[in-house]
């Protein structure tokens, strides 16, 4: 076992892990944020994506040991504290962007990264960016409008 | 109320918000790999290596001594406690009159494993990965036998099961095959064409997972599992497998991460956890992981075919004669048989008024994943095949793909097609038309020089695809073997404030169903959509449910709901006529106030469910308290959704990437409640068409029956930049038979789209020589294709 200390959606968390516990696994059972998901098994579906440092990862790829001292966001951790969602969230609502919700708080967590990257990204662009997150519901059309209005708001 | 009626009331055809949307977009959704059970356990499966093996022995001695380990459970354990196989739902049977072969489906394989992934020994343990290191302690001694994969080398190879021993499951047939070979003598041209419709994995990103529980105390299980339809589940595993009465087992199928038909069946993953959970007296829970989701989800599709098509000197179509082989995989799925012959022949008259139809189908068993419906289910097939063959018959005849349609288009309804349904209703000229001016048609050739000015080769394909949903008349379906009634339940509860709960035997993973039910309800009451909640996926709160498949969702459960506000409505006039002082045949209902005919008295909704609840000034001698009304419904008829949809691709011709440029779709779905969630439904059906199209393929290894695509590394699953917007329109002619006009718009996509994207890329590369291509139309198969033409 060994001890990592990290921050999670800006509150401080230590946990006692098994060394190969992964970063998904620490969320999902150790700390019960279900919200971020496993879709696959080689790091090809994007459910799982987290910010670490701000910076979109997939969780099911990274140990729990890895992000030692760094500071993780997951899907639970965006919205305001009264409930209200952010601009992103609200823009996947508006535009349809989900259906089954599955790979949602990944693709939203993966778009939050992409608008700060890109301001004002172009379809292509968005397109290009979402490779990594596999939906099997929504055919992507209104998850690339949902990112574009998402950017925009951001950057309001 | 009759469908005008309904489509003109508020909220329908309004694009509301999602309700779901929140908890979804929060990480507040409650998938059932987020339930945790006290002192819950963990259970992994050993699976077959193998694609065809005899067990000769299974030793389990160091497997039960590992660590944490609870139990440890074989085919042995199944015989035992007397579980039965799982079941088939649907009986087919052959043209001779015998029942199609129906082997055992062994829970835990006994004796022998038939595919690469079939089940052998459940392991339960503390955690998840004691239990997965017990899985590695596990011997199994297999002798191995000779595997059969494809369908065409099925009749020859070693045989699965001692109850087929040719491994043929049914010889079926439909249509006048004397008629259809005469025709044949008189036609002016026949195309002729072998197709392959290519095995899929439905993929839901969701893999499925289950947690069976036991209660002691009450002698009870709960079963969560994600799964599109719980009440089915249960009745096949209490009455067909483990025998137990039905109101001892409740399945919550809760949220759910997408199905797309992968998730109806029966699997035996759900049985062994239910059952464990009794003997091991222990919360159990199973996650799939995405390889194991490959090697073990129903498959779809898998049909090798030869079609013939006679037509006379006006490209008029006379008859069609079509040879199927159907691969069942190594067991029969829950409703694995009906889909390459019901669900797939009956559709093979298409928008066309072809006269005669001839289909004979050959379901085979091989060593590979069963195959049930997927998306569509034998309706993308018989679109794939007819609409290939319809656009190969205009190429060879110097017609235009358009315009050998629309000679052939069915323009009076209700039409009787030769394959045995019943169009009610439809307007294929004038779904061509609006797909024809959205996709521009008339700038094709522009467009097609500006390609070739850059070395590339533009094609356009036209696809007009009908299919039935809406499952299914219980009688037709029960005639045509079916082992189950296709009605839908729906119970609309009125609280006494006025707000309203429905419980729903239809089942969203995806569908937006708490927003649409709720906008159907809102509409009818006059009250607003936030006031009703939609209850799904529970068979302890919900009546009774068939689920959701086949398109059926709207047209079938919104229909069970609509019964059931007729009563509620019925009822609700005779309080007010009470409280009014009124005749009930006085009372008149709209926009949520009751009005006596011809007097400016009027009360709200909200005061009749009150006094439903609080009855004191109420006829209690004659009416009974309380608004709560249950219905079931019964379809009359299959619906029936068409479209057309036109694909516009440019090929490299040095490279034999095909890129998709332009792609419309309009269809005509009857009445549309909430168009954007409809227009939702469409993209993602059309992304898993233009998948199976261009990229997606499920290979196994022709001799040894190893898959080959068994991960997201192998099995080329759409993603984003591969898309262009897609164009979307809408026609309407609403659905004659049910009180809301649908017809159901789920699997439109996925039918409709494959044809379009193959007639496109053989169109591009015709200059070429090339006639033929199989799905797929990865480079690799373009390139190949181009380079054979040129040999």
């Amino acid at each position: 076992m060994m001890q990592v200390n990290l921050t999670v959606n800006g509150a401080p968390v230590t946990l006692n892990v098994s060394p190969n516990t992964l970063l998904v696994q620490a969320l999902r059972e150790h700390l019960n944020l279900t919200g971020t998901h496993v879709g696959c098994d080689t790091a090809q579906c994007g459910a799982c994506t987290v910010h670490v440092n701000g910076q979109a990862v997939k969780s099911c790829n990274v140990l729990l040991v890895q992000v030692d001292g760094a500071s993780v966001d997951t899907i639970e951790g965006i919205a305001e504290a009264d409930g209200t969602m952010h601009p992103m969230q609200a823009a996947f609502k508006d535009c349809h962007g989900l259906q089954c919700g599955y790979c949602t708080p990944g693709m939203v967590m993966n778009a939050i990264d992409i608008s700060r990257r890109h301001p004002n990204p172009t379809e292509q662009q968005i397109r290009e960016h979402l490779q990594g997150n596999l939906c099997r519901c929504t055919g992507y059309q209104n998850i690339v409008k949902a990112v574009q209005q998402g950017a925009a708001a951001m950057k309001a | 109320m009759g469908a005008n009626d309904f489509a003109s009331l508020p909220h329908i055809g309004e694009s509301v918000l999602r309700k779901e949307d929140y908890r979804f977009l929060t990480g507040a959704g409650q998938y059932t790999d987020d339930i945790t059970l006290t002192r819950m356990t963990h259970a992994v499966f050993v699976r077959s290596p193998h694609a065809h093996a005899l067990i000769k022995s299974i030793n389990t001695t160091a497997a039960k001594a590992a660590p944490g380990v609870i139990g440890v459970l074989d085919g042995k354990d199944v015989a035992h406690d007397k579980l039965n196989g799982l079941p088939c739902g649907w009986l087919i049977t052959s043209t001779d009159g015998q029942p199609m072969k129906e082997p055992p489906h062994p829970v835990l394989a006994l004796d022998k494993v038939r595919y690469v992934g079939d089940h052998v020994v459940m392991i339960v343990a503390e955690t998840l990965e004691q239990a997965k290191n017990a899985a590695e302690l596990v011997e199994v001694d297999y002798e191995m036998l000779p595997a059969v994969v494809d369908v065409r080398d099925a009749k020859k190879g070693t045989a699965l099961h001692d109850a087929a021993p040719d491994n043929q499951c049914y010889h079926w047939a439909l249509g006048d095959k004397g008629l259809v070979d005469e025709a044949f003598t008189k036609a002016a041209h026949i195309t002729k064409l072998d197709l392959i419709n290519n095995r899929l994995v439905p993929n839901a990103m969701e893999p499925r997972v289950a947690i069976g529980s036991y209660s002691r105390a009450n002698d009870d299980y709960t079963l969560y599992v994600s799964n599109q339809n719980p009440h089915v589940e249960r009745l096949l595993m209490t009455a067909f497998v483990m025998g137990l009465p039905e109101h001892k087992v409740r399945v919550i199928a809760p949220d759910v991460g997408g199905g797309f038909g992968s998730k109806i069946y029966l699997y035996a993953e759900d049985v062994c956890l239910t059952w464990a959970s009794k003997k091991l007296n222990r919360n159990i829970k199973w996650v799939c992981e995405r390889g194991e989701a490959f090697l073990s989800d129903a498959h779809g599709r898998d049909h090798s075919s030869h079609a013939e098509l006679a037509l006379d000197k006006d490209g008029k179509f006379l008859a069609l004669r079509v040879h199927t082989d159907a691969n069942l995989g190594a067991y029969l799925s829950t409703f694995s048989t009906c889909v390459p012959t019901i669900l797939y022949a009956t559709l093979l008259a298409g928008q066309y008024t072809t006269p005669l139809v001839y289909v004979e189908v050959d379901a085979w068993f091989t060593n590979t994943a069963p195959v049930d419906a997927y998306r569509g289910a034998g309706r993308p097939e018989a679109t794939y095949l007819l609409e290939r063959i319809v656009s190969r018959a205009a190429f060879e005849l110097g017609l235009s793909q358009d315009e050998i349609r629309r000679r052939n288009f069915i323009a009076e309804f209700p039409y009787q097609t030769p394959v045995a349904l019943q169009y009610d209703t439809g307007d294929f000229v004038a779904c061509m038309d609006a797909s024809q001016k959205l996709a521009d048609v008339a700038g094709f050739k522009a467009r097609q020089e500006a390609s070739k000015a850059n070395g590339k080769l533009r094609g356009i394909g036209y696809s007009s695809y009908i299919e039935a949903c809406g499952l299914a008349p219980s009688n037709i379906a029960g005639a045509l073997g079916a082992r189950a009634g296709l009605f839908e339940c729906g119970e609309v509860r009125v609280h006494p404030t006025g707000s309203v709960t429905v419980f729903t035997g239809s089942h969203s993973h995806g569908q937006g169903h708490e927003t649409t039910f709720a906008q159907v309800v809102a509409s009818r009451l006059g009250i607003s959509v936030d006031s009703v909640d939609i209850v799904h996926g529970d068979t302890g709160r919900v009546p009774f449910g068939m689920g959701t498949y086949g398109s059926r969702s709207i047209s079938v459960g919104g229909a069970a709901i609509m019964k059931a506000l007729d009563k509620i409505e019925a009822k609700a006039k005779k309080i007010a006529a009470h409280l009014m002082e009124a005749a009930d045949t006085d009372i008149d209902f709209a926009n949520g106030e009751f009005t006596v005919r011809g007097t400016d008295k009027k009360i709200p909704f909200g005061t009749v469910a009150l006094t439903a609840y609080v009855p004191h000034n109420y006829p209690l001698e004659t009416l009974e308290p309380g608004l709560n009304e249950t219905a079931f419904y019964d379809p009359t008829n299959f619906t029936f959704p068409s479209g057309t949809y036109i694909a516009e691709v440019e090929v490299d011709p040095e490279t034999g990437v095909v890129r998709l440029d332009r792609f419309t779709a309009v269809d005509d779905f009857g009445t549309i409640i909430n168009p954007m969630i409809v227009e939702g439904q469409v993209h993602g059906g059309l992304v898993q068409g233009i998948g199976q199209a261009l990229t997606e393929n499920c290979v196994y290894d022709r001799e040894t029956g190893q898959l080959l695509t068994g991960s997201f590394m192998d099995y080329a699953m759409p993603r984003a930049d591969e898309f262009p917007q897609f164009n979307i329109g809408h026609i309407c002619t609403p659905c004659t038979h049910n009180p809301l006009g649908t017809k159901g718009c789920g699997e439109a996509g996925a039918i409709g789209s494959p044809p379009s994207i193959i007639n496109a890329v053989l169109d591009a590369l015709a200059p070429l020589g090339v006639k033929d291509l199989d799905m797929p139309a990865t480079p690799h198969r373009v390139w190949e294709a181009i380079q054979s033409a040129k040999a």
